[in-house]
């Protein structure tokens, strides 16, 4: 779950980093009037969920007031990358002499957390790793112990931070890794990190990923939750039990387990076709789980043929044919629908499937061409 | 023989509840010895004729487990694991989905002080057919023979485990790591085991797009590999930036690519089948140019 600039400062702030300071508007008055209130310049923002948003027009510095006003007109209401601009942020303009880089994320390999400190702010550190990897320093904290003074101190010496800010920006570290901790976050970045020209430290912005997994414990942070456009299927999908991810193509496709419905996805490119979505019935669906993901499926209207392809296991062939002909009972689809059942209670499953408009085969490839034919 | 799991496992049940209590009888009707259960409260009675314990610990001074599976909730699992690695269990199985990241960076940080294997989370178990079942597969896809086998998957795991049966290729064990960014087992050390087998005449190797485990795996097998392995990789055709239902299965910026793995594999090697029905062919090609 992805939080918004100024709600990921809101939590910054709490833990003791310092902000320039902002508040959210939603009309242009408003941020007219925030704008008076603050000081200026102000730095007008969008605050929508996506990278990216500066090049695409939504981040303005504003010396006045009334261009306070005309940016915010501009800004609400934007288009960044399919997602409309609903709030904008107001923030002091930072006096600022240098940019720096901080962050925290998961690395896999070493199963640790990484806390990565550049001098090279403001720009993806993706794209700072790959043409300038030498200016990113790295520390990986012992879970048990986080991160220690001597530590954050020593990514500061390896990154080359200036010696009038080696502790502010070392004792800012500490905190963020706290946070990182606290919020259960999968990234958390402070890019640009602010050195001003007065010589103090100032949190630019501001970026935090939650872990879906641990929101049963983060209350506070779950009132953040915002449902994208093109999460809405994905949304009521998961509230069923079962794992969607809308994607481009024509054929649509039900599976169960990930990687099962992942080799189906690619069953189907290898047969020269294009998967429409990515649907995980789980393990163990029963009847209901699996009428209403044939439904999901076939309320996209890209979808031009249907592949179900089950290996049953925990899931039983028998409860999946039910499903799909509770579906069929209500109406014929108006697509083809191509099934392989395997496994548990397999028999029984094509048994019931008997006689019902829709086409068996016996493999996945076989399946997959099949679909991929009808969808054409 | 086999790694990790055969005919000296013991067997601790962690959560002994609607789904744990089923695969419970799965696996004793395998032939797997399940020696008890934890259950805080009710110790000292039994359910379903499984001895029950209020601590592991207890549960391992009474009855000689050495392996524990675990069936508790995401938010208790941790603390299930942390218990068994506390009372020194050898092989450690956590079935449980959806436990948070940082939960598994406290445990990873544990288990790496520890002489205990863990095994998933998010994951089916595994299985050394004939002697042992730890995990929530279907057994009848399973059979005896030489073919080792890892993967990330667990309904692929079955549907690839029914091929190889098919084509007379039986396993000796074949261990499901899950599909979790932070696991106990990832692929070069499941790999390392089965490389280190000497029943083990092949080692197939499943994986998913997201994280670099496949290419560590490559190269621990380009640089100790004793014997062929096969590959394949599911989502070769997923889009970056999204989650394919495993929660590590996700292509961020130019990591965790397929075309990353696959390049890994065949710098290494190791033939990468393009769909599951290519492996055993592939199998019995590796096993042919051997013998």
């Amino acid at each position: 779950m992805k939080l918004h600039e100024f709600q990921a400062k809101q939590v910054l702030a709490r833990a003791g980093i310092a902000i320039p300071e902002g508040r959210t508007a939603t009309t242009p008055e408003e941020a007219e009037a925030i704008a008076t209130a603050l000081g200026l310049p102000v730095v007008v923002k969008a605050q929508v969920h996506v990278g990216g948003r500066g090049k695409a027009g939504g981040v303005k510095l504003a010396k006045t007031a009334a261009e306070a006003k005309t940016h915010a007109t501009a800004i609400l209401g934007m288009d960044i990358k399919g997602f409309t601009v609903r709030t904008i942020y107001v923030e002091r303009a930072a006096k600022i002499a240098k940019e720096l880089y901080l962050g925290i994320t998961i690395d896999r390999d070493r199963r640790r957390a990484v806390v990565m400190l550049s001098t090279v702010g403001g720009m993806d550190i993706e794209a700072v790793a790959e043409t300038q990897p030498d200016k990113i320093a790295r520390s990986w904290p012992e879970p048990l112990l986080g991160l220690r003074g001597y530590a954050a101190r020593a990514l500061c010496f390896e990154a080359g931070v200036p010696e009038a800010q080696r502790e502010a920006v070392a004792a800012m570290a500490q905190k963020l890794y706290d946070v990182f901790r606290s919020t259960d976050a999968m990234t958390i970045e402070i890019n640009p990190l602010f050195i001003q020209e007065d010589g103090s430290v100032v949190a630019g912005d501001a970026k935090l990923e939650v872990d879906d997994n641990a929101l049963y414990r983060q209350p506070e942070l779950v009132t953040y939750k915002e449902i994208a456009p093109d999460e809405v299927q994905e949304e009521r999908a998961k509230a069923l039990g079962f794992s969607y991810v809308q994607l481009d193509g024509t054929v649509g496709i039900i599976g169960n387990g990930a990687g099962l419905v992942m080799s189906t996805l690619d069953a189907v490119k290898n047969a020269g076709g294009s998967a429409a979505n990515f649907l995980d019935v789980g393990g163990g669906a029963k009847e209901s789980v699996v009428k209403a993901a044939l439904e999901i499926v076939l309320a996209n209207p890209k979808v031009k043929a249907v592949f179900i392809n089950i290996f049953g296991g925990i899931t039983r062939g028998d409860e999946v044919a039910k499903g799909i002909l509770a579906v069929l009972k209500d109406a014929t689809p108006r697509v083809p629908l191509v099934i392989r059942l395997s496994g548990t209670e397999a028999e029984a499953g094509r048994a019931l499937l008997e006689g019902a408009p829709l086409v068996s085969r016996a493999t996945m490839d076989e399946a997959a061409t099949e679909a991929v034919r009808l969808a054409k | 023989m086999s790694v990790l799991v055969g005919a000296q496992t013991r067997v601790l049940v962690q959560g002994l509840g609607r789904e744990g209590a089923f695969h419970a009888a799965r696996m004793i009707e395998y032939g797997t010895k399940v020696v008890g259960a934890s259950k805080p409260g009710k110790g000292g009675t039994t359910q379903d004729g499984i001895p029950l314990f209020d601590t592991v610990a207890q549960a391992v001074a009474a009855t000689g487990a050495n392996t524990s599976i675990i069936f508790v909730p995401a938010s208790a699992a941790p603390d299930a694991i942390l218990e068994a690695l506390d009372a020194k269990i050898g092989v450690i199985v956590a079935i449980t989905e959806g436990i948070a990241v940082h939960e598994m960076l406290t445990v990873a940080s544990m288990l790496e002080r520890s002489t205990s294997v863990l095994i998933g989370p998010n994951c089916p178990g595994l299985i050394s057919p004939g002697t042992a079942k730890v995990g929530i597969m279907p057994a009848e896809n399973f059979s005896t023979g030489p073919v080792g086998f890892v993967s990330r998957s667990g309904t692929l795991t079955y549907e690839i485990a029914d091929l190889l049966t098919k084509a007379g290729l039986g396993q000796t064990t074949c261990i499901g790591i899950g599909g979790d960014p932070i696991i106990g087992l990832p692929t070069p050390d499941a790999v390392r085991y089965l490389n280190e087998d000497p029943a083990t005449e092949v080692i197939v190797i499943v994986g998913e797009i997201g994280g670099s485990a496949e290419e560590r795996a490559a190269e621990y097998m380009r640089a100790h590999g004793k014997k062929p392995a096969v590959a394949f990789i599911a989502g070769r055709s997923a889009p970056p930036g999204k989650r394919m239902g495993h929660a590590g299965a996700i292509v961020s910026g130019n990591s965790g690519t397929a075309q990353s793995k696959v390049a890994a594999f065949e710098a290494a090697g190791i033939p990468v089948a393009t769909a599951p029905s290519e492996i055993p062919g592939l199998v019995k090609k590796a096993l042919a140019g051997r013998r």
